[in-house]
């Protein structure tokens, strides 16, 4: 029995292990993190987005987004190329974000008619993204250390986490719970609850694939129970460790996009 | 005569309209079979919008009508393996100056032959500075009076025809921009807008429309722009230097019978970046008026010194609220006092704040905008209202204003009174 421990370390394969055994919480929203918004060093994707109303009505969102890790788990810059619809077509988004709390993100808007490289000084992270269902928060990953967690269910195949804010006032939720896939640790629903414990917001993984070993979620659906809008949200074209240059992030390629964002 | 303009109104306004229902076919098209489409190495798009509207007073030297308009725009883009190719044009009727024009807008290769080094030639939009509506080193030309009448924002900047090189280095990055012939911008001359004209000393319009003589001959009339910037820590700090003329006239010949555009020179410096909860900038440029350095030309415009601060920041849910503050001061007010023979004068410092409100609703494809321009010393100002609307993916209803108040006739924002408009716009994108 020795032995097989010693062997398991030597492979590296000690650590997981023993996490799927008797993870702390803790260590369970950091991975799930990772593996929502830090998988492989940088990637790029094709976003498209079906924002359904109440009414039925249907608004369409597409945009190329490449993403690069500053560190695992901390911050990130992202590049976000819009081709649909076509009023926003060609203008391009930077962030860069940062989990550090005293700090704001980066962001910049560029505005291909006027050729104009706009400063965003919109901090709200829990506005909607491009008019989605979504809150750039959903988008690009609320900070771990907004909330406290608690495990309240471990069921054969997930970890069930509420989360508890811990400025109330700067959120329009009470809490939210999040299932963890115990394997793979992806996220695969999120619930929330207003501040009288009445759920009216779900994010549910409905479609995950493994690209290059990286469980990824690749179709997504929020469903606003208040407003009766729908949005989801399907990635396509997926690549990781495609080695991104640090330089797209800035206002070079922001003039004038990489052919990475393009196509 | 009348009839004949109206005939070239009526074929201008209905050439578009063909065009477009033959792109919208195409653009369905594209939906259906977008496998095929991709495929193409061209990417087409475009718009098709009515606008209109009205003066909201009596202006005896202009038309009720501020604007009446039918507009196409057609946008092709192809990237190549060596680089871009990128056509934009705009084919629209104008039922005021009743004539069909074409406005090129973009026409243009884009080349990246070294990995730090990208290259722009040909007709294009170009924009730099800090200012928020405010321009103090963006010397490229605008087009005052499409802002004016309530054209959508995006036609303020007039294009250029010009070469734009930009060196990326590790240390700092170097934007040129060459201008071989001098593009001037697309001033009040009195053709849609009525103004103060200084030498009749009163309000006229298309009764005494501004003829200039302006820096015409390829590569000797040329415009130079630069700017040297580094990104500190995501605060972006820059530094500036034209040479070329006054963009708009800033000058008259010595009978007064035409405008000119004098020699010019500015250099200046920004910096922008976050500041609290939001985004600050300042920015300084100092105008070196070459034909006129002492001042004592009445025909020719003095030096200036113009200073801006700006600041902004989310002040509620998609409530976002920039205000600015600029400073122009006039140098060797008093040669030009001097030199002036009778009439108002301007003042040696010119204050302008301005403030921007922007509200977004209706998650968010209503857009509720103020900007609103208010000068303390000129005691006039110049409001922008416009509600946007998203009806769909492709179709946006807008309405605005653009609103001018001031206590005297000669005044900046004040000598436009008169042209206080409302207007309305539809438009089709696909």
């Amino acid at each position: 029995m020795k032995s097989v421990w010693k062997v398991a370390l030597f492979l590296g394969l000690a650590s997981p292990l023993i996490a799927a055994e008797k993870p702390d919480v803790q260590t369970i929203v950091s991975r799930a993190n990772v593996v929502a918004y830090y998988q492989g060093k940088d990637g790029k994707a094709t976003v498209r987005m079906t924002i359904t109303s109440k009414q039925g009505q249907k608004r369409l969102r597409e945009f190329n987004i490449l993403r690069k890790d500053v560190t695992d788990g901390g911050d990130q810059k992202y590049f976000v190329y819009f081709q649909k619809p076509p009023d926003v077509r060609k203008m391009v988004y930077l962030v860069h974000k940062h989990t550090d709390k005293a700090k704001d993100d980066d962001r910049w808007l560029y505005m291909p008619g006027l050729d104009l490289v706009r400063r965003i000084a919109a901090s709200d992270k829990r506005t909607s993204f491009v008019g989605s269902d979504f809150l750039y928060e959903d988008i690009s990953g609320r900070s771990l250390d907004d909330d406290t967690h608690e495990l309240i269910r471990t069921t054969d195949k997930l970890f069930v986490v509420k989360n508890v804010p811990k400025q109330p006032d700067s959120v329009e939720f009470g809490y939210y719970n999040v299932s963890i896939d115990r394997k793979t640790y992806v996220p695969v629903k999120m619930e929330f609850y207003d501040k009288k414990g009445k759920p009216y917001k779900t994010i549910e993984s409905a479609k995950i694939e493994t690209i290059q070993g990286f469980p990824t979620v690749v179709k997504s659906v929020v469903s606003n129970l208040q407003t009766g809008s729908k949005t989801e949200m399907e990635f396509s074209k997926a690549k990781y460790d495609i080695n991104l240059k640090d330089s797209i992030f800035t206002e070079r390629y922001l003039r004038r996009p990489p052919r990475e964002a393009i196509r | 005569m009348i009839s004949s303009g109206v005939i070239r109104a009526f074929l201008v306004i209905s050439v578009p309209a063909v065009v477009v229902l033959s792109a919208t076919v195409t653009a369905s098209e594209e939906n259906t079979e977008e496998s095929f489409f991709s495929e193409l190495p061209v990417e087409m798009h475009g718009f098709y919008e009515v606008r209109g509207g009205y003066r909201l007073r009596k202006d005896k030297y202009e038309k009720d009508m501020s604007i009446m308009e039918n507009r196409f725009q057609l946008d092709l883009y192809s990237y190549l393996d060596w680089g871009d190719i990128r056509f934009k044009g705009d084919a629209y009727g104008d039922l005021v100056t009743e004539q069909g024009y074409f406005d090129m807008r973009d026409a243009n290769v884009f080349l990246r032959p070294l990995d730090y080094m990208d290259l722009k030639a040909g007709r294009q939009i170009l924009t730099w500075g800090t200012g928020d509506l405010v321009f103090i080193n963006d010397l490229f030309p605008k087009d005052w009076q499409s802002f004016f009448i309530g054209r959508d924002t995006e036609y303020l900047k007039a294009p250029s025809d010009a070469a734009k090189v930009s060196l990326f280095g590790n240390w700092a990055n170097l934007d040129i921009a060459y201008t071989p012939r001098f593009d001037h911008d697309r001033f009040i001359s009195g053709e849609r807008i009525s103004y103060w004209n200084s030498n009749l000393a009163r309000l006229a319009g298309q009764d005494a429309i501004v003829h200039t003589d302006k820096p015409n001959e390829w590569f000797r009339d040329s415009e130079i722009a630069g700017r040297l910037y580094k990104n500190i820590e995501n605060y972006e700090l820059a530094f500036y230097s034209y040479r070329g003329y006054w963009k708009s006239p800033g000058g008259q010949t010595p009978t007064r019978s035409q405008a000119t555009f004098p020699d010019l020179n500015v250099y200046g410096t920004s910096l922008r970046g976050s500041v609290g909860k939001g985004i600050g900038n300042v920015e300084f440029g100092y105008y070196e008026s070459a034909d006129d350095q002492s001042g004592r030309t009445a025909l020719i415009n003095n030096s200036e010194m113009r200073y801006l601060i700006g600041y902004a920041q989310e002040i509620g849910k998609d409530l976002t609220m920039g205000v600015q503050y600029y400073l122009e001061q006039m140098l060797d007010y008093g040669r030009y006092k001097n030199s002036l023979a009778s009439g108002p004068t301007r003042d040696e410092y010119r204050h302008l704040t301005t403030l921007r409100l922007t509200k977004l609703l209706m998650n968010p494809n209503l857009r509720c905008s103020l900007f609103t321009y208010y000068s303390p010393s000129d005691e006039d100002v110049y409001m922008r209202p416009n509600v946007n609307y998203k009806a769909s993916d492709n179709l946006t209803v807008e309405a605005g204003a653009n609103v001018f108040f001031g206590d005297n006739p000669h005044t900046f924002f004040g000598q436009f009174q008169n042209n206080t408009n409302i207007y309305t716009g539809l438009r089709y994108s696909f």
